[in-house]
């Protein structure tokens, strides 16, 4: 019994990385590395439980709606800090570490500034009304089952499609070869600078989406805010842990979820003579980053084409530089 | 006739140019340069007033705000002195991955390879600080911090050196594992659960004149070398080509690999020196928010400041000066809570970085019609 709570936990929470991993994964595919993208899911968590907060101060009452709406804002808030960012670093040519390090830092305090001001005004916080929506259609259920609904579900499906636009349509063979060699794309006659701009909002948005997912489905609590921003950065170890293929991120993000959340499982279902419990957590958390970099130089030293980084991530494209 | 229309749609196309395109521009004299900065920050400030305005539900004065920014500053001695502390903190930092950003080496870690020195440097204390007289403590410490900021920065060097392992993601990964070391050896240290461990009476600096005094000097003579060290010695030559041009270095007979590792010797050494002042001059003590997100404003710091140290100095000032005037705002204002310091900082980093753009490219406007068709 402990066991299943325990994979049910790690897969709820593994969703949160994949939304995030699996909008970081597009907008690298486009060259940017956007360090912004935990500040981006503050955001898109911010503008979803805003919206939220709004439709039951209004006094709408219909589940779908909250999901629907509150999903939307959050992809479209957080599309817009990715809009922020790619007018900085595409239009503006700005360096991305610097810039995404920016957006990190004011999405975060947004978020935490937005989030202390929706309380009905006598400690009660309107928005987590809503949960049992965005359980659905396990909200009633008493164990785990509860975080695994259709907003965990969705993650999945985000991420798959993606990875079949990625990989096989044309749109995806263009932003592959936006993100490997924008001087040649450009030659081709590709819109470079569209197609980062695109894929730096709809990543943001994605991303966004996990920030309210998070908050919503699998912490439900008030608190579940501020643990958002480590989420943001296990997103970026994902993307690299499955070699920025989203469909592998699907199951790097149960990994990472079962890795993240052991030291608080493992003693009680596993015993060890001699260990105490309270050390594990540290331990556990730490893995999946020592993992991330594992992977990072086997597949550096490897050197297979299919599992490097986008060749020119990390730097700006200006059309008139040789 | 289809086929005609199309061709003269085709010519329309070709005849219209974009309104403006984008154009490298020759390097800007200092003053002008400097005028477009200043310009930006006024602009930002403008609109940080505006948002101020707007958070404060129309009850703060927006001049009030800016008098409060320098009141959280200067408004009394120890004001002052916490605001030389920070700044002093973050550009020694800031001046630890300097060298590595001139080389183009990304360099995200520094948050964790301070974390690691200042736990390395508590560690001495704990084991080590009942049977050691001061002195010799204090070296153990510096000793310490130095090796592990020296570990952790010099990994991804030579991975980036051997298999060109992207940094950015390694160094950033590092700095989680410092994070999660902190935390278990928190946990092993406080039998009582307590997590947090008791400032510590032994390991600390000599006080000169106040806490704060010698740290600072430290970190002035520390500017100074930095900009010898980058400006006129070989080795901070060497850093420059390689920034500039990995293959202009290779072809002039520089050993790029060794250039790597070695400045990485030397960001990591700054770091762990940044770690061990922190915990003997400062904190006494270690948590996992010690470093508290400065190893990545000091990359913001480098970088706004050109890697130039004495440039890095205004610019970690300015950082310190809207963090510290913003908690001045936050705290004296109701109705604006604690999270507006970084609002703040953002909006303005944001203009900053975007007036860079201006600095080093120019708008070029269509030109009027040629001659007629």
């Amino acid at each position: 019994m402990m066991i299943l709570e325990y994979l049910l936990s790690a897969l709820a929470l593994g969703m949160t990385f994949l939304y995030g991993s699996t909008g970081e994964i597009i907008t690298e595919k486009a060259g940017h590395l956007n360090l912004g993208i935990p500040g981006v899911m503050c955001i898109g968590a911010a503008g979803g439980c805003a919206s939220l907060h709004l439709m039951v101060m209004a006094g709408i009452n219909i589940p779908v709606v909250w999901v629907v709406v509150g999903l939307l804002c959050a992809f479209l808030s957080a599309a817009l800090a990715g809009l922020l960012y790619s007018f900085l670093a595409v239009t503006l040519q700005s360096n991305q570490n610097v810039t995404g390090l920016v957006l990190t830092t004011f999405g975060v305090g947004l978020m935490k500034y937005i989030m202390f001001g929706l309380t009905d005004g006598d400690g009660g916080v309107p928005y987590l009304k809503t949960l049992s929506a965005f359980r659905f259609p396990f909200s009633e259920s008493t164990t785990s089952l509860q975080k695994c609904s259709i907003t965990a579900l969705l993650a999945v499906v985000i991420a798959l499609v993606t990875s079949f636009v990625l990989f096989k349509t044309k749109v995806g063979l263009n932003l592959r070869a936006v993100g490997e060699n924008p001087a040649t794309a450009d030659a081709a006659g590709i819109n470079v600078v569209g197609y980062k701009y695109a894929a730096t909002c709809i990543g943001s948005g994605i991303a966004g989406i996990g920030g309210l997912s998070y908050i919503m489905n699998c912490s439900g609590s008030r608190e579940g805010y501020l643990s958002i921003e480590a989420f943001g950065w296990l997103a970026i170890a994902l993307v690299i842990f499955a070699l920025w293929k989203p469909h592998l991120s699907v199951f790097g993000s149960f990994l990472f979820g079962l890795l993240y959340i052991a030291g608080s499982f493992i003693p009680s279902i596993i015993p060890i003579a001699g260990f105490k419990t309270m050390w594990a957590t540290p331990l556990f958390e730490m893995l999946p980053y020592v993992v991330t970099i594992i992977v990072l130089v086997i597949s550096s030293i490897k050197e297979k084409k299919e599992n490097q980084p986008p060749a020119s991530l990390g730097l700006s494209y200006f059309r008139e530089e040789r | 006739m289809n086929k005609e229309n199309k061709a003269s749609a085709a010519k329309e196309k070709i005849k219209k140019e974009p309104l403006f395109h984008i154009a490298k521009r020759a390097p800007l004299p200092f003053w002008k340069s400097a005028m477009i900065r200043v310009i930006a920050v006024l602009l930002a400030l403008v609109v940080c007033a505006v948002v101020c305005y707007i958070l404060g539900e129309g009850k703060v004065n927006p001049l009030e705000l800016f008098s409060k920014l320098f009141e959280g500053n200067f408004e009394t001695e120890r004001k002052i002195w916490r605001t030389l502390k920070d700044i002093a903190v973050l550009l020694c930092i800031s001046l630890a991955v300097t060298p590595a950003f001139k080389m183009r080496f990304w360099n995200i870690g520094a948050e964790g390879q301070v974390l690691v020195s200042c736990l390395a440097s508590v560690a001495c204390v704990y084991y080590l600080g009942s049977s050691l007289p001061n002195g010799v403590l204090l070296l153990c410490m510096f000793g310490a911090a130095l090796v592990t900021g020296i570990l952790w920065a010099v990994l991804p060097a030579i991975f980036k050196a051997k298999w060109n392992t992207n940094e950015t993601l390694f160094t950033l990964m590092m700095n989680y594992i410092a994070t999660s070391l902190v935390s278990f050896f928190l946990i092993i240290w406080t039998p009582d659960g307590s997590s947090s461990l008791k400032e510590f009476q032994i390991g600390q600096l000599p006080v000169v004149y106040n806490q704060y005094l010698l740290l600072v000097i430290i970190v002035a003579l520390l500017t100074v070398g930095m900009y010898i060290y980058l400006k006129y010695s070989k080795q901070g030559y060497e850093i420059a080509v390689v920034g500039e041009s990995q293959k202009t270095a290779c072809y002039i007979g520089i050993s790029v690999k060794k250039v790597i590792v070695r400045t990485m010797i030397v960001s990591g050494a700054l770091c762990g020196l940044a770690g061990f002042l922190i915990v003997s001059a400062l904190d006494h003590s270690v948590t996992t928010n010690t470093v508290g997100g400065r190893g990545f404003t000091a990359i913001m710091v480098s970088w706004l400041g050109k890697f130039n140290p004495f440039i890095m100095v205004l610019t970690s000032f300015l950082i310190v000066f809207l963090e510290h005037g913003a908690q001045e705002v936050s705290s004296d204002f109701p109705a604006i809570n604690s999270a507006f310091p970084s609002i703040i900082t953002g909006i303005i980093l944001f203009f900053i970085i975007g007036c860079e753009f201006f600095v080093n490219y120019k708008l070029v406007m269509r030109q009027k019609e040629e001659s007629a068709k």
